[in-house]
Order: C-alpha cells, then structure tokens, then sequence
C-alpha cells in the first residue's frame, strides 16, 4: 500500500529559503540547495518549492536554483509560484520538477488546469488553494493569501479535480504558522468533496499533529516548512514515531 | 567510464535520469543516435504519457532495430516506467498497440483490475511510495536492496501475465510488477531516479551489468 508523505516546503526569495508566520514577515533561512540535499538524506517523501519572486530577473535565479536542486536529490519535487500558463509548465518540467502547483493563476484561468493535465497527464498538476474561513464558508484565496475571491473552497477542490488536477493542496490560512495543527475540519470537508490525493498544509507544530492528520480519510500527505527548517521536528524521528503509531511510512 | 545511452526519442523529461546516472560515477548521453546506441555499455529506455503514442514516437525514430541488434547482442537494456511496459507484447491503453514483444505479457488498465474488487476505492494513478515484494531475489537489479524498501510508482497501466520474468512486485489491490527482467532485459515500473538511496542503488546496479 501507498505510504503516507511527509513533504518539506521551501519558499525561494532572491535564491534563498524563506519563511514566513502568517504570509506576513519572512525572513531568510538557508541555501535551498544545501537544504533540499539535507532532505532528501534524511526522509522527506517530495519537496514543493514555491518561487515567491517577482521580477523577471529574479525568475531566471530561481530557475537555476531549481536545476541545482533537481541535480542533488533523488526523490519527486514539486514546483509552484507565479504559475499562469503552459509556457510556464514546460520551463519548470524542464529545470527538473516533476509536477507543477497552480494556485492563483488557476484562480485567473481555470482551463489552464485541463490544458496543462492534457499536455502532461493529471499526475503533473497539482491545484494548490490557501482557504479562510469567512462567514460559515470557506473562501479561496489569491495572490498569496492576500485577496479574497469569494470562490468557494468547496465548489473550487471539486471543479479542479474535473477539470483534471492531480492532487490538490489545501493550506489553511486560519491555521497557518500558528503551530497548534493541522485544520483537519476543513481538510475532512474538502476530502469528502474529491477523490485525488490531499496534501494538507498550514499548522503543523508536532509530532502528534501528524499522527492525527493521517487518522482523516483521504488525506495522503503532510506539508510543513518552519518546523522543519527549524529543525523542531526531525523528519527521520517523525516517521519513527508515525510508525510506532500505525501509519504506513517510508523510513530510511 | 563506462557509457549509458538514454533513448531520446521524444518523451518524458530526461533531466533526473540523466542527474542520476552522472551522480552514480556513470557517463549519461542522451542521444537518438544509432551509431552511439550501438557504441554505449548498455541502455535506458524511459518513457512517460500514453502507450500508443509512445511506441509511436520509438517507431518514428526508426531505432527499434538498432535496439533489437543490441539487445540480442547482449547489451544490458532497462526500461524505465512506461519503457517497461513498452518492453512487452501490447498494451489496451486508449486501444489496442502493440509493444516491442520482447517480454511475454500485455499491459492492461489498473482501473479495470481493481473494479469490483474490495479493492475498488484505491486511486488511479497509482502515485506514491509502495513496498517491494521479491519475487526472484536473486535478479541483479535487487541486490543489497532489502525486500519490503520503498520506491517511487507514478502509472495508471500495469503489467499482466508477465511469467517468469516478474522480480519483484508492489501490492495495489493486485499484484503490480515491479522488477522484470530476461536476460539482459531489464524493467522497472516505478522511477528509480526519484526513489532516494533504493532508487539509486537499483540504477547502480544496472549500471555495473
């Protein structure tokens, strides 16, 4: 049977690692090449990178980051930022990744989705959705977390799959960076929705905290980036303790 | 150093395989090259996308009796993921293809396999981190790897009645074979260029055959 994943996510500024609590103050950490390396030894499942540059320029570093990385590590990466077209697909695919996340460009052009997954398969795209909660329901948002669509997260998971996202990626911004777990009521809400794998992002703070995310249906994988990066949990002491708990791990 | 030629022939992203065996000490070219085919110490079939547009692509290159001469010549040949699958008779994916035949077995739909089974609510693809169960722990792919190690799967298609040349297989609702092999003929349906140290110490062997 499948494994349950543990990925580390890294946030690439300017060619390095950030973090940030909230979306909101990031700060600097560690070369992203030594880093995934550091990963790739010790467990991690996958990685996401997200390219939270802007400018053209600072693409371009990204790109070559990215080639470093997909030269070091020998496991599936992920890839993710400023994601709005095939071109887009195809640069990144061809820096190394495996599949690539659409969020808020996805938001812009939802047949981007059905382009991408008609070009590459499903296996490639991967629909990554940060959701709030606002008034009783749960709202998409774009651009980072900052701008609310008014989407419905619920209606938005379902259409993604049809329109043929691999996976799906829900981080909850309400839960984000504040370390208490996962928000597994809004997980268990879109996982009744879909039947592609979940990765679920934004709360993760201990070990336990993934012991009761893999108890939810439908949920496939963990993401967190500051715990790990910060080397709060150790992904190899994690997996250990996941499987002392009767969650199907790869350990190495 | 030893060369290993990667078949181009216009498929899949080459760029982990390629980072793989060079990590490995090895000599990669990536190369539709019949002259470079026949000069390389054996052979990486890869492959990604649908069956019958693959095969189509392979016969295009006209390299198919290049590879053949090769393989009966006995060049280590291994097929990668949809490469493997290609290595059999045909395939039912979006139709009926016919593959190169040089395995006895077809591939067929894991969707199908699983339907109506307890089994039925597993997802397709079949993406992720499965187990190995040895079949034959003597094929030289699987040595030093202990039996029960994780490696990386991403397919939707799987192997059937592929006889005495299964190695290796990871349990998804039905047996999916894994490790194949027949002489100097190799498969492996997961990617060993994305399965960690595992992958890696396969794709080592495969390059000291």
């Amino acid at each position: 049977m499948l494994t349950k994943r543990i990925i580390p996510c890294l946030d690439v500024r300017d060619g390095k690692v950030v973090k940030g609590v909230n979306f909101q103050g990031v700060r600097d950490i560690e070369d992203p090449v030594e880093m995934a390396a550091f990963y790739n030894e010790c467990g991690a499942d996958e990685l996401v990178f997200y390219d939270i540059t802007a400018s053209f320029e600072q693409r371009r570093l990204f790109a070559d980051v990215l080639r470093r990385v997909a030269e070091r590590i020998f496991i599936p990466l992920c890839v993710g930022g400023g994601v709005s077209s095939v071109e887009d697909f195809d640069r990144i695919l061809n820096a190394g990744a495996d599949k690539v996340s659409v969020n808020s460009g996805a938001i812009r052009d939802p047949d981007l989705i059905s382009r991408a997954a008609r070009k590459y398969g499903d296996q490639c795209v991967v629909l990554s959705m940060d959701v709030k909660r606002v008034d009783g329901t749960y709202h998409v948002f774009a651009k980072g977390g900052r701008e609310d669509t008014g989407l419905d997260a619920l209606e938005w998971c379902r259409r993604g799959q049809d329109l043929g996202a691999g996976e799906i990626v829900l981080n909850s911004i309400d839960t984000d960076g504040v370390k208490t777990g996962f928000d597994l009521e809004m997980l268990r809400d879109v996982a009744e929705r879909v039947t592609i794998p979940i990765i679920a992002s934004g709360g993760a703070g201990t070990m336990e905290d993934f012991a009761k995310l893999f108890q939810l249906k439908g949920v496939d994988a963990g993401l967190a980036a500051s715990i790990f990066h910060f080397r709060e949990v150790d992904i190899r002491e994690l997996k250990r303790y996941l499987a002392g708990q009767s969650v199907n791990v790869r350990q190495v | 150093m030893s060369v290993t030629a990667i078949v181009d022939y216009g498929v899949g992203n080459l760029f982990s395989l390629t980072s793989s065996v060079r990590a490995l000490g090895g000599e990669p070219a990536v190369t539709g090259d019949s002259d470079l085919l026949a000069s390389a110490d054996r052979i990486l079939l890869p492959g990604v996308g649908a069956f019958g547009d693959a095969a189509d692509k392979l016969r295009g290159t006209g390299l198919i009796p290049v590879l053949e001469e090769q393989v009966r010549a006995g060049k280590p040949l291994m097929g990668i993921c949809l490469g493997m699958q290609l290595l059999f008779e045909s395939s039912s994916e979006y139709g009926d293809h016919a593959g190169l035949g040089w395995l006895n077995g077809r591939v067929e739909s894991l969707t199908e396999a699983l339907r109506g089974t307890p089994d039925a609510d597993l997802k397709v693809p079949h993406m992720g981190w499965n187990s190995l169960t040895f079949e034959d722990p003597s094929c030289p792919l699987l040595a030093g790897i202990p039996e029960g190690s994780f490696v990386y799967f991403v397919h939707s298609f799987y192997a059937v009645d592929c006889g005495d040349s299964l190695r290796a297989w990871a349990p998804y609702g039905v047996r999916v074979p894994a490790v194949v092999s027949r002489e100097n003929i190799f498969g492996c349906q997961f990617h060993p260029e994305k399965s960690g140290s595992v992958g890696l110490k396969i794709l080592e062997s495969f390059l000291r055959l």
